[in-house]
């Protein structure tokens, strides 16, 4: 079974919103029609995303992280948004794992965004459908692409590597390894959705240096410290050697 | 979560008309094991068309929080999953069984005109509204187990949840059946009245059970597991946007936390004491004018109820949207 899915390395992650945008960008131009937008240049502008780039503070000053949080829909394993559905809109594909809403199936009775943990399910308030990220379904296998392009628009745009996008039921995918090497969690394991989408933590790069790696105990040529100075009338090769 | 008007007056139109049906058949049970004075077919006739009334009107009520009322048919498909799909279905099968019920009593049918003939009185109704009774403990089940099955919502996820929507509807439709009874039956005003008295004090305990509870949720969601990040000072600097989403209106009540508090004592005064001592005073002067405002007040009183209802439900999703920027 395939189950495709996004890493996000909240390590390299820097906030940039790139992602948010570039999704924005794709998936209000494609075929499954535009995500609505009220005054975007007005006073309390407001609108449909796939994906939010968050940024929370950890710790108190003067010892603090800053963690940007890019959140999306984590097409869950066992999504809590599926069963509910009275229509059968929500469904989960079973040959890649993708929880897709069918726009012409869907009553916009919003019941699936309660119930699901994450808040990423944004009813389009024009078109009165429910809409979340789809992990661009309508690219990734698009054969008119280039077989390097055939990512999510997100993944493409981050400038920094940090979004990972692949077949986390793969042991030796691209995703599957930076989750087990580097430490990848799911948020909110507490409700049991094993969400597909999975965050590599922050980490601390630091390098341990021993003393005896600056200052080498068994040099062959010279102990070092303090030598007792050879008298100036013994015989000296050089420098180094005392005879 | 945001109290949406529709939803909340769905829950509370078709719990009166369930309740209302419910005290109909059990006045009709009770005078054919001779508990209670027999009553005219037009008194059953008029008490369905008034529940149906307020089913009909529940429903018209629903159709404003759909974003495409004209799809409301799909929503029937997925009932082995979705309690919403399984209340779709079973509410119109209520107003369907309730209108056969009336229909019954209206042209005075008999098990006999269908070739079964037997000695009950009313024996067609009995069983055309045996059927309906079904379907109205249905329908609550479904109501309830719309909010209670969603297991992060934690102030809904208890049966507690269930038992509370059944109680209310009972509550208030009984005492609506008390008012009728007042005009139509008046040999029924007692058996309504300390019936409703009866449901109005147990819900009070079911519903106060249940306030009690919420007040000592410990959110299993925190902004810990919501990231992922394990320090005990975590802080939102910024949500991602500046204006508001879906997120920000949907999941939160906005009001102001003084009205928040008030509104809970609003419904506990409003839904429990004050119409008990109204159908109180009402059924011993046998008051039609006291006995209506009981049931308005107490109708009032359940609105304010499911606001706060949905007010108080705290949604995990709310961790994420706390700070503008
Ligand atoms: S993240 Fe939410 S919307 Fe996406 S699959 Fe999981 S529960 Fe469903
Ligand atoms: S809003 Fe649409 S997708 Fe969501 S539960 Fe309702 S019908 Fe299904």
């Amino acid at each position: 079974m395939t189950q495709l899915a996004l890493v996000i390395d909240l390590n390299v992650c820097v906030g940039c919103h790139a992602c948010v945008t570039s999704c924005k960008e794709w998936n209000t131009s494609g075929e499954a029609g535009y995500l609505s937008d009220d005054r975007p240049y007005g006073e309390d502008p407001t609108g449909t995303f796939f994906n939010r780039v968050q940024t929370f503070e950890v710790g108190e000053f003067p010892n603090t992280d800053t963690v940007h949080f890019p959140k999306s829909c984590l097409h869950c394993e066992d999504p809590p948004c599926v069963p509910v559905c009275p229509t059968g809109a929500s469904y989960k594909r079973p040959e890649d794992g993708i929880v897709l809403v069918d726009y012409d199936k869907c009553i916009g009775c919003k019941y699936c965004a309660w119930a699901c943990p994450y808040g990423v399910r944004e009813i389009d308030e024009h078109q009165k459908v429910m809409k979340k990220c789809t992990l661009c379904v309508d690219r990734i296998y698009d054969a008119a692409l280039p077989e390097a392009e055939r990512k999510p628009a997100c993944v493409m745009a981050c400038p920094t590597s940090a979004r990972l996008f692949g077949d986390v039921h793969d042991p030796d995918s691209e995703v599957s390894i930076a989750i087990s090497e580097s430490g990848g969690y799911a948020l909110m394991p507490e409700w049991g959705t094993k969400p597909a989408n999975h965050y590599l933590p922050r980490r601390k790069t630091r390098i341990k240096i021993h003393d005896d790696e600056l200052m080498r105990a068994d040099n062959p040529l010279k102990k070092e410290g303090v030598q007792p100075k050879p008298d100036v009338k013994e015989p000296s090769l050089d420098d180094v050697t005392s005879w | 979560m945001h109290p949406a008007f529709s939803v909340i007056f769905l829950t509370t139109l078709i719990g009166v008309g369930q309740g209302l049906f419910l005290a109909l058949y059990t006045a009709q049970v009770y005078s054919t094991v001779e508990l209670l004075p027999a009553q005219p077919n037009s008194f059953y006739v008029l008490g369905s068309a008034i529940s149906f009334a307020l089913l009909f009107a529940g429903l018209v009520a629903s159709f404003f929080h759909l974003g495409h009322p004209e799809r409301a048919w799909r929503s029937a498909a997925r009932w082995r999953t979705s309690w919403l799909s399984r209340e779709v279905i079973v509410l119109p099968a209520l107003m369907g069984a309730v209108a056969v019920y009336g229909i019954v009593y209206h042209l005075d049918l008999r098990l006999k005109d269908f070739g079964f003939a037997t000695s009950v009185d009313g024996d067609l109704a009995l069983v055309v509204g045996a059927g309906g009774v079904a379907l109205s403990f249905l329908l609550f089940l479904c109501t309830g187990m719309i909010y209670a099955c969603i297991k992060f919502l934690q102030e809904w996820a208890t049966w507690l949840t269930v038992v509370n929507y059944t109680l209310f509807g009972l509550a208030s439709g009984f005492l609506l059946a008390t008012v009728y009874a007042a005009y139509q039956a008046p040999a029924l005003i007692y058996f309504y009245g300390v019936s409703t008295a009866v449901i109005t004090l147990v819900v009070c305990v079911t519903r106060v059970a249940s306030l009690i509870r919420n007040t000592r949720l410990r959110y299993k969601s925190t902004i810990q597991t919501a990231i992922g990040v394990r320090h005990a000072r975590i802080v939102q600097k910024s949500q991602g946007f500046m204006g508001g989403s879906f997120n920000t209106r949907d999941f939160f009540h906005g009001a102001a936390p003084w009205l928040f508090r008030s509104i809970k004592w609003v419904f506990l005064v409003l839904v429990f004491p004050l119409p008990l001592a109204l159908l109180s005073f009402g059924m011993i002067d046998r008051s039609v004018t006291l006995l209506t405002a009981a049931f308005v007040v107490q109708y009032l009183g359940l609105l304010a109820e499911r606001w706060f209802f949905f007010a108080q439900a705290n949604h995990p999703q709310n961790l994420y949207y706390q700070t503008i920027s």
